[in-house]
């Protein structure tokens, strides 16, 4: 790393250094409840897992949004643990056009359940500093 | 440089396995790799004198090419350790010809070791799994084979009876194979009734975990001829790489197979109907599904409905797996370069009760992480040339 003392580090060309990470942005919107995803404006569509660099081309930055929280199980399955009770495992296809790995509460985790809808809730952390998990429930449900 | 390998360019002139199955305490996987090497070198009557090109890949080290010449001995003029999980192998092999055609190296080996059974506890394979996924503890890698086969179930109806079929033939040609780990008898409600690991997949849709090792020597066609066996060349090899996590694969039925098959064909000069014996990597029963679908062998969504009653079973209509596969024969943690081992045999006629009549041309395509990477070769004998 070049640079003097007492001065910022040179990071070269007109690249920014990285203030705040796309994990932490992520984190700190679950601390308010809120699933977050980005969005490429060159490319028009959603992008997860939150980065840096469009994976579809584009160069322009990519934006942060909330999603709606609304969805349909993409593919889902029932996880046996080799120790401990099973539980279900599912790809959730977001409204806003991104699909993101989850839980479905309450689902048996067979095909069956697939194209089912479903709503995004949160589930308090079980950590010290951890941020609610974001988890999904059938849309009808209470 | 070219874009692809020249078809027929180089050829498989030597193939071995180590020792397989569960190996001698304290047995390493550089040692599996040092007994395939010297043993494939045997086979074609080369010795690690002549080896100048080396190509690896391993699970259980990080840099494979040096840790393995550095047992061997030698100091290889060309290297290569590019690494997609399971599909390295056939990856390494386009590599290798490559090499071969520019002249870069004379004799490649391409070589695997695992001890994965024999060292179950005290090594955990990496899993650099991102943020966002781990949250909600997948049971990795087969969750992300059994999304895949939910909705193939969901999309195209496909029954874990369908699945059930895969597993029952790679038992049969297991059968037949002196070498595989597990030749006892399998039954449909066997399969069916074993303990799940993710829906829709149990025990007996998942492979074995053995310890093995293999090797392949390669050189160019010319001096191919030379040698003590049948050339097996090298006529066709495709690779895609896809995507890393299986939240990030745009349609979890449609594999890159496609796209390393159509690569494979295309300079082959081949479809899926001149193909002879098929050696797919069967990490689970879903994954010979579809790549039986994905290079060609049936349509799109009809893989279930394929495998029904035994055909792909010994006396079926396609010989698939013919050594038993991952789910009977041996997987030590990748199989890619045992798909390549098998179908070499098979188009020499060294397969004994398995041997596939007439077998010219074959297919051995290689898996890597969760339906992520994925490459295909097409190998043939001389008379397809």
């Amino acid at each position: 790393m070049t640079g003097t003392p007492g001065r910022p580090p040179i990071t070269g060309g007109s690249m920014n250094r990285i203030e705040r990470s796309p994990l932490q942005i992520w984190q700190d919107r679950l601390r308010a409840n809120e699933l977050a995803y980005q969005f490429s404006p060159d490319a028009g569509r959603a992008v997860f897992y939150p980065r840096l660099v469009c994976p579809y081309g584009g160069t322009a930055p990519l934006e942060w949004r909330v999603s709606s929280g609304r969805g349909t199980v993409y593919s889902i399955s029932r996880v046996h643990p080799v120790k401990g009770d099973p539980y279900p495992v599912a790809l959730i296809d977001l409204d806003e056009g991104f699909r993101m790995m989850s839980t479905v509460e309450g689902a048996l985790g067979e095909p069956e359940e697939i194209g089912r809808r479903v709503r995004v809730t949160f589930r308090p952390a079980e950590g010290d500093d951890a941020p609610p998990l974001p988890v999904f429930i059938w849309e009808e449900a209470q | 440089m070219n874009a692809a390998p020249k078809r027929a360019g180089s050829a498989i002139v030597g193939v071995a396995e180590s020792d397989l199955g569960v190996v001698a305490p304290g047995t390493t996987p550089l040692d599996l790799m040092g007994q395939a090497i010297q043993a494939a070198l045997a086979d074609c009557g080369l010795s690690l004198a002549d080896v100048d090109g080396v190509f690896g890949a391993a699970s259980q080290l990080r840099m494979p090419t040096l840790s393995l010449c550095e047992y061997l001995g030698i100091r290889p003029r060309y290297y290569d350790s590019s690494y997609i999980g399971g599909a390295s192998f056939q990856s390494l092999a386009a590599h290798a010809a490559l090499a071969l055609e520019a002249g870069l190296c004379n004799v490649a080996v391409i070589a695997y070791g695992s001890t994965q059974r024999s060292a179950r506890g005290k090594f955990a394979p990496q899993r650099d799994m991102n943020d966002y996924d781990g949250l909600y503890n997948p049971r990795l890698p087969a969750t992300g084979y059994a999304l895949a086969a939910a909705r193939h179930m969901h999309l195209y109806g496909t029954t874990r009876s369908d699945l059930a079929d895969v597993a029952l033939a790679a038992r049969a040609w297991a059968q037949k194979n002196p070498r595989a780990f597990d030749r006892r008898p399998l039954t449909r409600e066997d399969v069916l009734n074993a303990p799940m690991v993710s829906s829709p997949l149990g025990v007996k849709d998942c492979c074995l975990v053995t310890d093995g090792g293999a090797a392949v020597v390669m050189v160019r066609a010319d001096r191919a001829r030379d040698l003590r066996r049948k050339p097996v060349y090298l006529l066709g090899a495709g690779e895609a790489q896809e995507h890393h996590s299986i939240t990030q694969m745009a349609e979890l039925t449609d594999t890159g197979a496609a796209r390393s098959g159509a690569q494979a064909y295309a300079m082959a000069g081949l479809s899926a109907g001149d193909i002879d014996v098929v050696q797919v990597y069967d990490a689970f029963t879903i994954t010979t599904l579809l790549f039986l679908e994905d290079l060609g062998f049936c349509p799109k969504g009809e893989g279930g409905r394929f495998v029904q009653d035994g055909a792909i079973a010994p006396g079926g209509v396609l010989p698939v797996n013919t050594s038993g596969g991952g789910l009977s024969y041996c997987h030590p943690g990748m199989f890619g370069l045992f798909t390549m081992v098998e179908a070499v045999r098979q188009l020499r006629g060294e397969c004994g009760d398995r041997q596939v009549a007439h077998a010219e041309t074959a297919i051995a395509h290689g898996n890597g992480g969760v339906l992520a990477g994925q490459a295909t070769l097409i190998l043939g004998t001389s008379s397809t040339i």
